[in-house]
C-alpha cells in the first residue's frame, strides 16, 4: 500500500513543479525578463548576433517547419559523421571504431527525432566525443526542437490572429538556456551527489575476487541523464540505462530522474492555459493527460504486485532491480512510456503481459500522456481537434476550438497527422511479423513475440526509444526501417500540426458565449479521454488482442510463451 | 405545406425504387463510406458464390453476410432518397402553379400593342403587361401600377398582398396570382432562375451542394475509413504470424462494421432534409452555407416592429386633467375616434368600450368627422355645439390656445419618458386629458429572447425611435441592446462593429437601404416582398416577410448541425461494441483464452460475425426517422446540450450495438441461421 501512498506524494510534486516552472516558461517564451535573465540575456543576444537571427521576427507556419526542418536535417548530418567517424576522433580513450553506416544511420535519426532508440550499446560503442558533442547536444537540441513546436502550435491556437508562429530559433535557443540547460545542471548535481559518475577517465579495470579481469565502464554520465530525462531523450549512457547502478544509484535518484521525465511535459499543459489566457483549458488537458497516467500506472503496478497471482507467485521481480522493487519499477515504466522517454529501470520485457499492454497503449496513443517535452501537448492537441470536431457539432454550433472554426483544412491536416500512427505501428508491424528478414529480431515465440514487434514499432513511430529487451533492433532491416518510422513519427505529425496552427491563428477568433462548446471540466475531460480510447487505442485493439491480452489470457490459463 | 411520409405512401415505395438505382457507380462514388462499403459487399459476393460453386463448409453464412452488406448500402440509399422524395413531392406541386403562359411583352412603358410571347421565353430586362386573373409569369419588378396579388402558392397565405412601384413592396414573385388592377413588370429572372426555379431545385435536392461542415465531417469519415483498412488488412498477417489464418469474408465483415457507415449512410439526408425543414418554413435558401452559419450566428439584428411589437401603437390607459372626471374624458375620446379608421384610433375605441361598458350599446350622433392632416396633426368630430379633437400634445394645446396643467403636463412626460406616445384630448377650448398610446410588445417574446440568451445569442432592437422610447421599449422586450434613430449606415456600422469582436450576425431586411447591410452580415434574411436588391443581397429569402422568421432560421442550421454531430459520434461509439462481438469470433480458436472478450456471450463465431453485419445494417434504418425529423433541440446553454447529447448519443452509442448485437445473436441462433 505504502507504493500508492509514494504515487499519490509523487504526483503531487510533479503537479507543483510543472505549475511552478510553467509560470517561468510562459515568461521565457514571452521574451519577458527572469531572474535568470541578466545571466543568459547577454548571451543570447551574442549569440543571435553570431549567427544572424532576428529573434524579434515571427516567422508563418510554412518559415517556421521550413526552419525546424532544415535545423534538424543540419543535426542529423552532423551526428551520422561523429558517429562514423569517432574512432579517429578525439576523446576516445577506449579506442572504440567507427558505426557501421545502417546503425549511424538509425542513431542519428533516433536522437535527431528525440525518440533515442537504441540499437547499439553505448559503453562499446560511442566514443566519449561521439556522448557529449553528439548525443548529449541532440539531447538539448532535439527536446529544444519539441518545446518551440509546442510553443509555435500553442501560439497558433492561442495566440492574436495574424500573429504568426513566432521564431523558431529564438524558442529553440530559449529553451535550451533558460529552460533545459539549468534544470540539467541542478538535477546533474542531485545525481553526482548521490554517486552517478562524471569523468572523462576511461574505464577502470578492476581485478574481481575470483582473480578474473573486470572491466567497468564509466564517463561524463550525470551531465547526460539529466537532459536524457528532462528531454524526455531516455537514451542512458549506459547499455542498460536507468537500471545500471552508475547511471541510477539510488532511490532519491531514482525519484529524481522520474520527476524530470514528466516535469517539462506537465508544464506544458499549464503553459498552454496561461498562453489562452484561461487556466481552465490547461487543467482540462492537464486533467485529461492525469487521469491516463493514473489509470495506467495503477493497472502496471497492480500487474506487476497482484497480476502474477494467476501464475502462483508473489510480486514479479524479473528484470527489476532490487534496489527499486516492482513499486518504483511500475512507476518508472509508466512514466517514460506516456512521456516519450524511452529510458528504463527495469526490463520491460519482463514485465507482465497486461502491464507490457499498458506501455504499449502508452506509445500507440501517440504519446499524448504528457508525451515528449512539447510533442506531448502538440499530440494531444490533434485529439482535441478531433474531439471538437466530433462533438462540437452536438452544441448546434460549427466546431470551434479557443473560439477558432475548425473546417475542412483542419480536419483534413488532422487527418493526415492522425494516420501516421495506425500507418507506422500497423504496416510496419505486419510486414515485420511476416518479412524473414524481419522475424530474424523476434526471441520469443507466440504472442509475446508480436508483442516485441509492436512494442518495437510503437515506439520509434511514438518516439519513445524504449524496446522489449528480446527483440533484436540490430539488424539491418530493423535499423532501415524503425529508423524511418521514426523520422515519420516525428516529421510527419510536426509538419501538418504546425499548418493547423498556422491555419488557425489566421481565423478571427470567435467571442465567447454561453452558447460557445465548453472545452474545459469534467464532461470535456470526459470527452477527450473517450476520443483517445476510442479513435486512438481502438484502433489498435485487434493487434492488442494477439499479442499482450492472448498473453495474459493464456497465462490466466496456465500456459506462458 | 408539410409533407411527412406517412401521409404519402408512394414515398415509399418510390424511395425503395431510388435505392436500387443509387447502386450505379456513379452515384455511389459521392459518399466515400457507403461506395467502400459497396466495393466490400461486391468482393463479399463473389467469394460467396465461389463457395456456393465449390460446396465450401459455410457457405450459407458467407452468402447472408453477403446479403446484409448489400442491404447496409441499400439503407443508406433509402435514406437519401426518402429525404429526397419529401422534396420531389413539394416541388411537384410547386411546378404546378409554374405553368406556361402566354403574356403581353411590350417594347416600352407605353406600348400601346403589346405582343404576345410564352411566358417561358421572356428574359430578364423585359417589360410586359399584367392584368386582373393573369399569373405572374417570373420574377419581375413592378414599375408601374398598384395591385392586388394572391402569394398563397408560394407563401401559403390566403390574403392578397398589395405590389406598387418604386418603394419597398415592388417586388412580385413568378407563380402568383395577380386579382385586381394591372402591373407593369420589368422581368428580374432569366429562364429557369426564378425563386420558383430555385426553390424547386432546393427541395429536389438536384442542385444540393455539400456545406462546409459536411465536407469536412466527409474528409474525417473518409480518413477513418482508412484507417480501419489498415487494421483490417494488416489483421491478416498478424494473425498468420500467431496462427491463425483469417477467411477474407471476416476481414470485409469486420471492416464494414467498423467503418462510419451509419453516419454515412445518414449524412445526406440530413443535409436535405435540414434543407426541407427550412424550405417548409417558406425560407429559401440561396446557398447551404448560410443555413449553417444561421446555427452560428452570435448576434440577431431584428426590427423593432413586427418583430418585436405589433405594427401599431395602441392606447394603454386615460389621463383625466385637473377638475376632469375620467367618465367624461373616455367618452370624449370615443366620440373623437368613433370615425378614426386608423389602428391607433380603433385601439382608443376598443380601450373606451373596455373602460366603459355603457359605451358599447350606444349609437351617437357621429356628427362630423374631421379627418387627420399633417398640417394640423389632429382628427376630431365637430358635434353640434362643440368640437372634439384628439392628437400631438403641441397641436392640441395650439388647438385650444393653451397649455395642460403641470399636473397633465408631468403625466405626458412619463408617458414619452417610457417610451409611449401621449395624446390630448380637448373639447373646444378646454383639455380634458391624455391619452397613452403605447408600442406593445408581442406575447411570448420576452420568453423568446431569454431563450436564445440561453443559447448565446444577443439580441438588438433596431428602431427608428429616439432613444428615450427605444429605450423604453428594449427593456420592455428583454432584448440585450438596441439601435435608436437607425440609419441604413447605422445597421452596416453595428455589424462591422459586431463582426470585429468575432460574432456572428444575422438580420432581417426589406428595403433597398438594407441591401449593404445585408450583404455585411453573416446571414441575412429578404423579405420575399421587399426589393429586388435586398433580395439579390441576402442569403435567404423569407417567403412569409416575417421578421420573426429569423429566429426559426437560427434554430433549423442548429438542429441541423447537432444532427449531424449527434450521429456521426454515436456511429464512432458503435465500434467499441463491435470489437467486442467480432474479435474473439475470429480468435477464440487460437487463443481460447480470448474467449473473456466475449463479453456478450454469443452463440458462436459465426453467429457474433453475422448479428454484427445485421446490426450494422439495421440501425441504419432504424435511425432514419432521427435523421429526417432532426434530433430534437431544446433552446439551452452548450454546456447543458453537450451534457444531454453526449449522454444519450455518446454513452447510447455504447451501450445500444451491445444490447442489440446480443438480440440479434439470440434471434439468428434461434432461427438457425447459422
Amino acid at each position: 500500500m505504502h507504493d500508492l501512498l509514494g504515487y499519490l506524494l509523487f504526483c503531487a510534486v510533479l503537479t507543483a513543479g510543472g505549475w511552478a516552472l510553467a509560470g517561468l516558461m510562459t515568461r521565457v517564451y514571452a521574451a519577458e525578463r527572469t531572474p535568470l535573465s541578466p545571466v543568459f540575456d547577454p548571451l543570447e543576444r551574442g549569440f543571435y548576433r553570431l549567427a544572424g537571427i532576428r529573434a524579434d521576427v515571427s516567422q508563418g507556419w510554412k518559415a517556421y517547419a521550413l526552419a525546424v526542418l532544415v535545423f534538424n536535417l543540419t543535426g542529423f548530418v552532423a551526428l551520422y559523421a561523429i558517429l562514423r567517424l569517432q574512432g579517429a576522433l578525439p576523446l576516445n580513450p577506449d579506442g572504440i571504431a567507427g558505426m557501421p553506416a545502417d546503425l549511424a544511420f538509425n542513431t542519428a535519426i533516433s536522437f535527431v527525432t528525440n525518440t533515442n532508440w537504441q540499437a547499439y550499446s553505448g559503453e562499446a560503442q560511442l566514443s566519449y566525443l561521439a556522448q557529449m558533442a553528439g548525443l548529449t547536444v541532440q539531447n538539448f537540441v532535439s527536446a529544444a526542437t519539441g518545446m518551440a513546436v509546442g510553443i509555435a502550435v500553442i501560439r497558433g491556437f492561442t495566440g492574436e490572429r495574424g500573429a504568426g508562429l513566432g521564431n523558431f530559433w529564438a524558442d529553440m535557443t530559449r529553451s535550451v538556456l533558460y529552460v533545459l540547460m539549468p534544470l540539467s545542471v541542478v538535477v546533474a548535481l542531485v545525481l553526482a551527489v548521490q554517486g552517478v559518475p562524471q569523468t572523462l577517465l576511461g574505464a577502470v579495470h578492476a581485478t574481481t575476487v575470483e582473480g578474473a579481469d573486470q572491466v567497468i565502464a564509466r564517463g561524463p554520465a550525470a551531465a547526460q541523464i539529466a537532459i536524457k530525462q528532462l528531454g524526455t531523450n531516455g537514451g542512458g549512457f549506459f547499455g542498460v540505462n536507468s537500471a545500471h547502478p552508475f547511471e541510477n544509484p539510488t532511490v532519491l535518484s531514482n525519484m529524481v530522474q522520474c520527476l524530470s521525465i514528466l516535469l517539462i511535459p506537465v508544464a506544458f499543459c499549464f503553459v498552454f492555459g496561461r498562453m489562452a489566457q484561461d487556466r481552465r483549458q490547461g487543467w482540462a488537458i492537464f486533467a485529461a493527460m492525469g487521469v491516463m497516467f493514473v489509470l495506467g500506472l495503477v493497472v502496471i503496478w497492480w500487474g506487476e504486485t497482484g497480476g502474477t497471482a494467476v501464475l502462483g507467485l508473489g510480486t514479479n521481480m524479473e528484470g527489476k532491480e532490487q534496489r527499486f522493487g516492482a513499486g518504483l519499477s511500475a512507476l518508472w515504466a509508466a512514466a517514460t512510456t506516456a512521456a516519450s522517454n524511452g529510458s528504463v529501470n527495469a526490463m520491460h520485457d519482463s514485465f507482465m503481459p497486461l502491464s507490457g499492454l499498458v506501455e504499449m497503449v502508452n506509445m500507440m496513443i501517440g504519446e499524448v500522456v504528457f508525451g515528449g517535452v512539447g510533442a506531448g501537448l502538440y499530440g494531444m492537441l490533434l485529439y482535441v481537434v478531433l474531439a471538437v470536431f466530433l462533438a462540437g457539432l452536438m452544441v448546434g454550433r460549427t466546431p470551434e476550438y479557443l473560439g477558432r472554426k475548425i473546417e475542412a483544412r483542419e480536419v483534413t491536416l488532422a487527418m493526415l497527422a492522425f494516420l501516421s500512427m495506425p500507418f507506422g505501428i500497423l504496416a510496419g508491424g505486419a510486414i515485420s511479423a511476416s518479412v524473414p528478414a524481419a522475424l530474424a529480431s523476434v526471441q520469443e515465440a507466440g504472442p509475446h513475440g508480436l508483442s516485441e514487434i509492436l512494442y518495437a514499432y510503437s515506439s520509434a513511430i511514438g518516439n519513445n526509444g524504449s524496446a522489449f529487451g528480446g527483440f533484436g533492433a540490430a539488424t539491418q532491416w530493423q535499423t532501415t526501417t524503425l529508423g524511418l518510422l521514426m523520422l515519420l513519427g516525428r516529421y510527419a505529425i510536426i509538419v501538418p500540426m504546425l499548418s493547423i496552427a498556422g491555419s488557425l491563428g489566421a481565423k478571427q477568433r470567435a467571442a465567447v458565449t454561453s452558447g460557445t462548446f465548453p472545452t474545459h471540466g469534467p464532461l470535456f475531460v470526459t470527452l477527450l479521454i473517450l476520443t483517445v480510447a476510442i479513435l486512438g487505442a481502438l484502433t489498435f485493439f485487434p493487434v492488442l488482442a494477439l499479442g499482450p491480452i492472448a498473453e495474459q489470457t493464456a497465462l490466466a490459463a496456465g500456459h506462458s510463451f | 405545406m408539410s409533407i411527412s411520409p406517412s401521409a404519402h405512401p408512394g414515398l415509399y415505395a418510390a424511395a425503395l425504387k431510388a435505392a436500387f438505382a443509387k447502386l450505379h457507380p456513379r452515384a455511389l462514388i459521392g459518399n466515400a463510406v457507403i461506395f467502400v462499403t459497396a466495393v466490400t459487399a461486391g468482393l463479399t459476393t463473389v467469394l460467396a458464390l465461389r463457395d456456393l460453386a465449390i460446396g465450401a463448409p459455410g457457405w450459407g453464412v458467407t452468402l447472408q453476410l453477403a446479403f446484409w452488406l448489400w442491404v447496409c448500402v441499400l439503407f443508406a440509399n433509402f435514406a437519401e432518397a426518402l429525404a429526397e422524395g419529401r422534396g420531389k413531392a413539394r416541388a411537384d406541386s410547386l411546378r404546378a402553379t409554374k405553368a406556361e403562359t402566354m403574356v403581353r411583352l411590350l417594347a416600352r412603358e407605353d406600348d400601346p400593342a403589346p405582343k404576345p410571347v410564352p411566358s417561358s421565353a421572356l428574359r430578364a430586362g423585359q417589360l410586359v403587361r399584367v392584368e386582373a386573373g393573369d399569373l405572374i409569369p417570373t420574377d419581375a419588378e413592378v414599375i408601374r401600377g398598384v395591385a392586388s396579388v394572391d402569394e398563397s402558392a408560394i407563401t401559403g397565405e390566403s390574403a392578397p398582398v398589395i405590389r406598387d412601384s418604386g418603394g419597398d413592396r415592388c417586388s412580385v414573385t413568378g407563380g402568383t396570382r395577380i386579382v385586381s388592377d394591372s402591373l407593369i413588370l420589368r422581368i428580374t429572372a432569366e429562364p429557369g432562375k426564378s425563386f420558383l426555379d430555385r426553390m424547386i431545385a432546393l427541395v429536389e435536392g438536384a442542385e444540393r451542394q455539400k456545406t462546409p461542415n459536411e465536407i469536412a465531417l466527409n474528409i474525417l469519415l473518409a480518413g477513418l475509413t482508412l484507417i480501419f483498412l489498415f487494421v483490417v488488412v494488416t489483421l491478416a498477417p498478424f494473425a498468420r504470424y500467431s496462427g491463425i489464418a483469417i477467411p477474407v469474408v471476416t476481414l470485409a465483415a469486420l471492416f464494414v462494421t467498423l467503418i462510419p457507415t451509419t453516419i454515412g449512410g445518414l449524412l445526406s439526408a440530413i443535409g436535405i432534409a435540414g434543407m426541407d425543414r427550412l424550405v417548409r418554413a417558406n425560407v429559401i435558401a440561396k446557398s447551404g452555407r448560410a443555413v449553417e452559419a444561421a446555427g452560428d450566428v452570435d448576434t440577431l439584428l431584428l426590427d423593432k416592429t413586427g418583430t418585436i411589437t405589433f405594427g401599431n401603437r395602441m392606447a394603454d390607459a386615460f389621463y383625466p386633467a385637473r377638475g376632469v372626471s375620467e367618465t367624461q374624458l373616455v367618452r370624449a375620446a370615443w366620440l373623437a375616434s368613433l370615425s378614426d379608421a386608423t389602428p391607433e384610433g380603433k385601439s382608443i375605441v376598443d380601450l373606451a368600450r373596455r373602460l366603459l361598458p355603457a359605451l358599447t350599446g350606444e349609437t351617437p350622433d357621429m356628427g362630423e368627422s374631421v379627418a387627420f392632416s399633417a398640417q394640423t396633426r389632429l382628427s376630431g368630430v365637430d358635434l353640434p355645439g362643440r368640437q372634439l379633437r384628439k392628437g400631438a400634445v403641441d397641436a392640441v394645446e395650439r388647438f385650444v390656445g393653451r397649455s395642460a396643467d403641470p399636473a397633465l403636463r408631468a403625466k405626458i412626460d412619463e408617458i414619452a419618458r417610457s417610451g409611449g406616445t401621449p395624446l390630448l384630448v380637448a373639447q373646444d377650448d378646454v383639455i380634458l386629458g391624455a391619452i397613452h398610446l403605447k408600442d406593445v410588445i408581442k406575447p411570448g417574446v420576452r420568453e423568446r429572447f431569454a431563450e436564445l440568451r440561453a443559447m448565446g445569442i444577443r439580441t438588438v432592437m433596431i428602431t427608428g425611435d429616439n432613444p428615450l422610447t427605444a429605450a423604453a421599449i428594449a427593456a420592455e422586450a428583454g432584448v440585450d441592446d438596441f439601435l435608436a434613430e437607425a440609419t441604413p449606415e447605422m445597421k452596416l456600422d453595428y455589424i462591422r462593429r459586431e463582426q470585429a469582436g468575432g460574432r456572428l450576425v444575422a438580420m432581417c431586411g426589406d428595403g433597398s437601404n438594407d441591401a449593404p447591410a445585408l450583404a455585411q452580415a453573416d446571414v441575412g434574411v429578404a423579405m420575399n416582398s421587399g426589393t429586388p436588391a435586398a433580395k439579390e443581397a441576402a442569403n435567404l429569402i423569407d417567403l412569409d416577410s416575417d421578421p420573426t422568421k429569423l429566429i426559426e432560421v437560427v434554430l433549423v442550421g442548429k438542429q441541423l448541425l447537432i444532427s449531424r454531430g449527434a450521429l456521426t459520434t454515436f456511429s464512432i461509439a458503435n465500434d467499441v461494441a463491435k470489437y467486442f462481438a467480432i474479435l474473439p469470433a475470429i480468435f477464440v480458436a487460437a487463443f481460447p483464452g480470448l474467449g473473456v472478450l466475449n463479453v456478450m456471450g454469443l452463440a458462436s463465431p459465426q453467429s457474433a460475425l453475422l448479428s454484427a453485419v445485421i446490426f450494422n445494417a439495421l440501425i441504419i434504418v432504424a435511425l432514419i426517422p432521427l435523421a429526417l425529423r432532426g434530433v430534437k433541440y431544446q433552446p439551452s446553454s452548450a454546456a447543458a446540450l453537450l451534457r444531454r447529447n453526449l449522454s444519450i448519443y455518446g454513452l447510447g452509442g455504447l451501450i445500444v450495438p451491445f444490447i442489440g448485437i446480443k438480440a440479434i445473436d439470440i434471434a439468428v441462433t434461434a432461427l438457425g441461421l447459422v
